[in-house]
C-alpha cells in the first residue's frame, strides 16, 4: 500500500504544480497569446503606429464603403469603441455588415491600414427560416449582448 | 481492480464485446451521417459548409477523450502498476493521434471557406497542434528504447506533463480573443445548435466513442498476443540446446 | 430529379472543402480499424504457428532430457 500512496501523491503534486507552472506562463505571455485586440483594447493600450497588429469586433451597420480599386472602408466596433479600417484584397464570403470581423495590419493616424481581413462566426448553428423568424420577432438584439456577456466582445459589461 | 488485472479475463470480455461495438459504430455513424448530410438544414450564417461540423467536431471531441483516456491509462500504469494500463495507453495513441489530424484538417478545409484562411496562430488551433506532437511524441518514446518498460515510463510521464493542455484547448476560446468561437455544445447555459443539427451530431460524436473502443480493443487484444508471443519465444530460447563450450556438445539451460 | 442529386454534391458552392473533409475522415478511420485488424489477425497467427511447431531438439551429443 505505502509506495503505491506515494507514488500517487507524487503524481497528484507534480500535475498541481504543473497546472500552476502553466498558468504562470500562460498570463505571462497574454500579449503573445491574444489574437486579436478589441477596439476598447486598442484605445487602452494606445498601440504604437508602426506595430502590426490584430482588431477585431463586429462590422459597424452602415460603415461599408466600397470605392474603385477594389478599396474597402468599414469600421470595426465592440459596441464601445470604433476603429476605422482601409483594405484592398479579398473578403471572405462571410463579410458582411454586423457579422464578426478580425483585420491585421498597422494602426496609422488613427486608420487601421489592413493586409488581411478575416472573418468570424459566432457560435449559434440554426436553419435560416429560425434566423428570420428571430429577427421578425425582435429577439435578434439579444444575440449582439450575448456575445458581450460571453466575453468574445469588450463592451459595456465586459470586465 | 484486481479482477481485471488478468489479460486473459481482457481477452474474454472484449472478445464478447468486439461486435457489438462494431455494430453501434457503423448504425450511429449511418444515422448520423444519414441525418446530417441528407434531413438536416443548411447553417443561416455558413450555408452547406456546415455539413463539416459532423466531422470536424465529433473528432475534436475524440482528440481530447482519447488524451484523457490516454493519460488516465499512464497514471494508472504509473501509480498502481496495472499490467494492463500500460497496453492500454499505448493502443489508445495512435487512434487519439488520427483524429487530431482528422480535426486539424478538417478543421482547416472549413476555416478556408469561412473565415479566409487555412491556418492562423490562434489559442485554440496552436494548442490542438500541441495535442497531435504530444501524440506523436508519446508514441516516439515508447518505441524509442530496447527496454519497453522504460520507454513505457517515459512516455507515461509525458503524456502526464501534457495532460494541462486539455484544460488550455477546452477553455482556450474563452480565456482569450480567439480567432476560433466559443464552445456551441458542452456550455453552461446549454447547447446554441438548433436540435435538428444537434442531434446528428451527437450521434457522430457516440459513434466515434464506440469507434474509439472498438479500435482500442483490437489493439490491446494485439499487445496481449504480442505479449505471449515474447513470452513463447523466451521460452523456446531457454529450452533450445546451446554449445556454450564449442566442443560439439549442445547444452539445454532449462531444468 | 438529376438537379437536386447535382445540388447534394456541390453543397452549396462548398463541395470543394465539405467532400475532402468527409472522404479523408473516413479514409483515416476505416484505415485505422483495417490496420489494426490486420494486425491482430497477423499477431494470431504468429501465435498459433508458434504453438503448432514443435519445440527444438538440439545435437545428438547432447544427452540431457528435453
Amino acid at each position: 500500500m505505502k509506495p503505491k500512496r506515494r507514488r500517487l501523491t507524487f503524481v497528484l503534486i507534480g500535475l498541481a504544480l504543473l497546472g500552476a507552472a502553466a498558468a504562470l506562463a500562460l498570463s505571462a505571455f497574454e500579449e503573445s497569446i491574444v489574437f486579436f485586440y478589441s477596439p476598447s483594447e486598442v484605445r487602452e493600450k494606445t498601440v504604437g503606429e508602426e506595430r502590426r497588429i490584430r482588431v477585431g469586433g463586429l462590422v459597424e451597420e452602415g460603415s461599408i464603403e466600397r470605392a474603385e480599386g477594389g478599396l474597402v472602408r468599414f469600421r470595426i466596433t465592440d459596441m464601445a469603441e470604433v476603429v476605422p479600417v482601409v483594405y484592398t484584397g479579398i473578403l471572405p464570403d462571410l463579410f458582411r455588415e454586423g457579422q464578426g470581423v478580425v483585420a491585421e495590419g498597422r494602426l496609422t493616424n488613427g486608420v487601421f491600414r489592413a493586409d488581411e481581413v478575416l472573418a468570424r462566426h459566432d457560435e449559434n448553428y440554426m436553419p435560416p427560416e429560425v434566423a428570420d423568424a428571430l429577427k421578425k420577432s425582435g429577439q435578434w438584439q439579444h444575440m449582439e449582448r450575448a456575445l458581450q456577456e460571453s466575453g468574445q466582445m469588450a463592451g459595456e459589461t465586459a470586465p | 481492480m484486481h479482477r481485471f488485472a488478468n489479460p486473459n479475463r481482457f481477452m474474454q470480455i472484449s472478445g464478447a464485446l468486439l461486435p457489438w461495438t462494431a455494430a453501434s459504430t457503423v448504425l450511429l455513424v449511418a444515422a448520423g451521417l444519414y441525418l446530417g448530410l441528407f434531413r438536416a438544414p443548411p447553417d443561416y450564417q455558413q450555408g452547406e459548409s456546415v455539413r463539416i461540423m459532423y466531422v470536424h467536431v465529433p473528432t475534436s471531441w475524440m482528440a481530447m477523450f482519447c488524451y484523457t483516456f490516454l493519460a488516465g491509462s499512464a497514471a494508472v500504469g504509473l501509480i498502481w502498476k496495472h499490467p494492463l494500463a500500460d497496453l492500454s495507453a499505448k493502443a489508445a495513441a495512435p487512434i487519439g493521434a488520427c483524429f487530431t489530424l482528422l480535426a486539424l484538417a478538417t478543421g482547416s478545409l472549413w476555416g478556408k471557406p469561412m473565415w479566409g484562411t487555412w491556418w492562423e496562430w490562434d489559442a485554440r488551433l496552436t494548442s490542438v497542434l500541441v495535442l497531435f506532437f504530444l501524440y506523436l511524441g508519446y508514441i516516439a518514446l515508447v518505441n524509442a528504447f530496447d527496454d519497453p518498460t522504460r520507454g513505457v515510463r517515459a512516455g507515461s510521464i509525458l503524456a502526464l506533463v501534457g495532460f494541462v493542455n486539455v484544460p488550455i484547448i477546452k477553455f482556450s476560446v474563452d480565456w482569450w480573443n480567439t480567432l476560433h468561437q466559443p464552445a456551441s455544445v458542452f456550455r453552461m447555459d446549454g447547447p446554441t445548435i438548433h436540435t435538428s443539427m444537434l442531434i446528428p451530431l451527437l450521434l457522430m460524436g457516440v459513434g466515434f466513442t464506440t469507434y474509439f473502443f472498438w479500435v482500442w480493443m483490437l489493439r490491446v487484444r494485439t499487445e496481449i498476443v504480442a505479449g505471449k508471443i515474447r513470452a513463447h519465444r523466451r521460452r523456446q530460447v531457454q529450452r533450445a540446446p546451446v554449445d556454450f563450450a564449442g566442443d560439439g556438445r549442445a547444452v539445454s539451460t532449462e531444468g | 430529379m438529376t438537379d437536386s442529386i447535382a445540388a447534394f454534391f456541390a453543397m452549396g458552392g462548398y463541395a470543394f472543402y465539405v467532400w475532402p473533409s468527409l472522404g479523408l475522415t473516413a479514409v483515416v478511420m476505416v484505415g485505422l480499424l483495417w490496420s489494426s485488424w490486420r494486425g491482430l489477425r497477423s499477431a494470431e497467427g504468429t501465435l498459433e504457428s508458434l504453438r503448432a511447431a514443435p519445440t527444438p531438439q538440439g545435437t545428438e551429443a547432447s544427452g540431457r532430457p528435453e
